[in-house]
């Protein structure tokens, strides 16, 4: 039986701010919460589409240098983009993936950008990835919750 | 052998495009070419933005920890860089490996080849594939795919989960695996599951022969356009069993020429630096390794699927060498020496995989407990595997306090480097050489760099940082046209 709800971050832990997604799901894993699976990969791909069935809701995760500090958060929906470009999906297309694979809309998707600076080999994240970082585990926790989100 | 369309003569005149960066390609890569009025190819470059800060980010750690650390230069292929970097280093504890760490090992090497081809072929090529290089840009991807062909999309998929299943099994966890360390592995097998796993290996092995009647069909049905495509000459490298088997995991280097002719054959890659020499050229961050016996202008060669088919005398697995066999002698060969014909060379390597997985599955030694051993402790290690995009070498040097002091990597898509600028070069004559510059015709330029399955480690995924960018320059460096594609879609930038 898979938990309800699914928190999945992606990201390199080694890439300074990319940390971003592995590291909020660190934290809220971390909670042992009851109906919540957390899961982790380097980057999106389509096999992800098979972790989405049976689920509530689901949160992604990732770091994003578009997205305004601390994060950004949303409610997505399946979309054909563009997104082959590299080995990596947007989940936007994960969920376009799992709607043709299943031939039924994806459960309810939210996207957390949050924001990032700086994605050197080998860095540590930021002190500011650091402060968006605790901003945005505290929005997770409301939205695990089922509350309305500050 | 030439280098000719490396350097215009006199590129001032000339106006250029640029494709930045590649898609679906891992990581940072970008084509730049040199069109005169007539729009007459003078120059094309394969741009590669390699990191070079592998070595520093692996000195000064302690061994034990590189096969975990070095996963994460590449989001791609960790497995690989995880088992090349433990056979490097059960080098420098002088370790034998047991038969059930070995085969422990091969079996997450296998699981690795099979998910890491299958997302290849079934997702990130068959939209080129299936629908041609001049397709809509819009239908040729993975959702274009599925709605074609809703259950090769769908088999793609499972084959690549089952992969990973492969590897979250023996390695511990999906990612960031522990499985493989200095000496062995540190996980078991569990009967429940390697039962697991046996339950669907018939399907797998199915399948993976449903992928190769694919591209079979596909060049049938293409012969002469595929055969032409992109091709060049080029030497071949790669690992052999002792027999001159195929083996993915380990043997000896060996490399023959554009004719076929062995170059050398059962060399320990433990000297690897006695036979290859890593080039520079200013113009490119990614090193251009050849030959030393034939010289940096005639010794570079390629890697991958299909120099590992062409090199080896037989596979050891009988469905995959049967299609091996064919492959080799279909249109009297010349598939095999195609740049398209990687795409049939790594569905065949698939079949294989999925065979050496069944077969392990079915050994005892894979459930044993004898999981470690060690020897007499070297200062220098070389690791050297087959990863999916071909020859994989980790070299390091560790000092008394068991610290890192030096290391080496040189990467399949390094090895690689010549061999698709050689393929974008002949493409660019092909279908470019005085006609207008279209999307679809530049598409054509990244047909023949994702037949490589290049693994450009250095990209970071974050949201926004996923473009691909077009730009037309005139001689003074005026932007002329740019157009800006991201996950959102294509639009214009100016």
């Amino acid at each position: 039986m898979k938990a309800p709800l699914l928190v999945f971050g992606w990201g390199n832990p080694s890439r300074g701010d990319d940390a971003l997604g592995p590291l909020l799901v660190e934290r809220i894993e971390a909670l042992r919460l009851p109906d919540v699976e957390c899961l982790t990969d380097f980057q999106l791909q389509v096999e992800h589409a098979l972790d989405l069935h049976g689920r509530r809701r689901i949160l992604f995760v990732d770091a994003s240098v578009d997205a305004a500090a601390p994060f950004s958060a949303s409610r997505i929906d399946p979309a054909k983009d563009a997104s082959f470009t590299t080995h990596a999906m947007t989940p936007q297309a994960v969920l376009q993936v799992y709607r043709d694979l299943e031939d039924e809309d994806p459960p309810p998707t939210w996207l957390l950008a949050i924001r990032g600076e700086s994605f050197e080999l080998g860095q540590a994240p930021s002190a500011a990835a650091q402060g968006n970082l605790a901003a945005a585990v505290a929005w997770t926790r409301h939205w695990l919750s089922g509350r309305q989100p500050p | 052998m030439s280098f000719e369309l490396e350097t215009a003569a006199h590129p001032q005149n000339l106006k250029r495009v640029a494709i930045e960066p590649v898609s679906r390609v891992e990581g940072h890569g970008k084509v730049t070419l040199l069109l005169d009025d007539d729009n007459k190819v003078h120059q094309v470059r394969l741009h590669i933005v390699e990191f070079r800060g592998f070595e520093r980010f692996i000195q000064g750690r302690p061994y034990w920890e590189v096969p975990v650390m070095v996963q994460r230069l590449c989001g791609i292929c960790p497995v690989s860089h995880h088992l090349a970097a433990s056979k490097a280093l059960d080098m420098v504890i002088g370790a034998t490996l047991t038969p059930t760490a070995e085969k422990l090992r091969r079996l997450m090497h296998y699981g690795q080849i099979l998910q890491s081809h299958a997302l290849h072929f079934f997702h990130l090529a068959s939209p080129d594939l299936l629908f041609g290089f001049d397709a809509d840009v819009a239908k040729r991807n993975i959702v274009g795919v599925i709605g074609a062909a809703p259950e090769v999309a769908k088999k793609g998929v499972l084959l690549r989960k089952y992969g990973q299943e492969i590897i979250r099994m023996t390695a511990g966890k999906r990612v960031h695996g522990t499985g493989s360390v200095p000496g062995g592995v540190n996980k078991a097998l569990s009967i429940a599951e390697r039962d697991l796993l046996l339950k669907d290996i018939y399907q797998m092995v199915a399948w993976s022969r449903e992928a190769v009647g694919i591209i079979k069909g596909l060049f049938e049905k293409n012969l002469a356009s595929y055969n032409e495509f992109g091709r060049f000459r080029a030497h071949s490298l790669s690992l052999v069993r002792a027999d001159g088997a195929m083996d993915l995991y380990h043997g000896g280097l060996r490399a023959r020429s554009a004719d076929g002719k062995p170059l050398f054959d059962h060399f320990d890659y433990g000297r690897y630096w006695e036979v290859i020499t890593e080039d520079v050229k200013p113009w490119s961050y990614m090193k251009f390794p050849f030959l030393n016996s034939l010289g940096p202008a005639e010794g570079w060669y390629r890697v991958g699927p299909l120099a590992r088919m062409t090199n080896c005398d037989f596979i050891p697995t009988p469905l995959a060498d049967k299609e091996r066999i064919e492959f080799l002698a279909y249109d009297g060969g010349r598939p095999a020496g195609a740049t398209l014909g990687y795409h049939w060379a790594r569905m065949i390597e698939m079949l294989h995989a999925a065979e050496n997985i069944k077969d392990l599955l079915h050994d005892d030694d894979i459930l044993g407990t004898d999981l470690m051993s060690q020897g007499e402790r070297q200062e220098r290690g070389v690791g050297v595997i087959e990863a999916p995009r071909g020859t994989l070498i980790h070299h390091y040097r560790v000092n008394e306090d068991d610290l890192v002091i030096r290391a080496n990597l040189i990467v399949s898509t390094t090895h690689n480097n010549q061999a698709m600028n050689e393929a974008i070069r002949q493409v660019a004559r092909q279908h470019l050489d005085g006609r207008e510059v279209t999307e679809a015709l530049l598409n054509h330029i990244e047909v023949a760099i994702r037949c490589f399955d290049p693994c450009l480690s250095c990209a970071t995924h974050a949201l926004g940082r996923m473009p691909l960018e077009v730009t037309l320059e005139d001689a003074e460096g005026r932007v002329l046209d740019r157009k800006f594609k991201d996950g959102r879609g294509v639009r214009s930038a100016t």
